[in-house]
């Protein structure tokens, strides 16, 4: 078994990077390989936005990391200033700068660069994507 | 990130290849365009440890530059090198 941290810097729909480091976790975790988290960082961090509207006949793929996440207990985190730049605000981040709205997903984490080199300091690979 | 891994206790190498080594040419002026002048954080590496800084001397070549252009002191490596050195790292991240 080998333990693993996911780097997606592409953004969702923008290419096929960011799905298939989403099928590469799946893959993971059922082959019993552990994902220690995904961070999601650049572009990446969009993956985070909850305002993503999906055609019912495609790919829904940040309902699929959110379910991943909670089947798995695989933290997801963004950092937050590629977040922040790309509109990409929690609730208490949107309420400090008087934002009307914010847009990361609740099971999405607000994090710095630090809680990547944690991540990083306790997994056996990184991956990037 | 490689100032902020370096915070965090992690061993840090820097390759810059191809374009990559366009990052470390001297006399910058990104206020013209309305950018940041994140080139002199180059010279702040030092003091976080990271002395472990590659520049691929083809990529450079065959863009013109010298190695006395450059913000900060380099290795310089052949691109046969390139691969031998990142096997050394435990993990690797591409920008």
């Amino acid at each position: 078994m080998s333990s693993f941290t996911l780097l997606v810097t592409s953004a969702p729909y923008s290419g096929q990077s960011a799905y298939s480091a989403y099928r590469f976790a799946v893959a993971a975790v059922e082959s019993t390989h552990l994902i220690k988290g995904i961070f999601f960082y650049q572009g990446g961090a969009l993956n985070g936005s909850e305002l993503q509207l999906i055609p019912s006949n495609e790919f829904n793929l940040h309902q699929a990391w959110k379910q991943l996440s909670a089947e798995h207990n695989i933290p997801l985190m963004v950092c937050v200033s590629a977040a922040t730049k790309r509109g990409i605000t929690n609730a208490q981040d949107a309420g400090d700068t008087d934002q009307i709205h914010h847009s990361l997903s609740p099971e999405f984490q607000s994090v710095g660069l630090g809680d990547l080199a944690i991540l990083l300091a306790d997994s056996d690979r990184l991956v990037q994507f | 990130m490689a100032l902020a891994m370096s915070n965090f206790g992690q061993d840090v190498s820097l390759f810059f290849i191809e374009d990559g080594v366009l990052q470390l040419v001297k006399g910058q002026t990104p206020d013209t365009i309305q950018h940041k002048a994140y080139y002199k954080t180059f010279a702040a590496l030092g003091f976080y440890d990271i002395n472990n800084i590659y520049v691929c001397q083809q990529s450079i070549l065959e863009r013109n530059i010298e190695v006395t252009d450059l913000l900060i002191p380099v290795t310089l490596i052949e691109p046969d090198q390139l691969t031998a050195l990142m096997s050394e790292s435990a993990q690797v991240m591409v920008f």
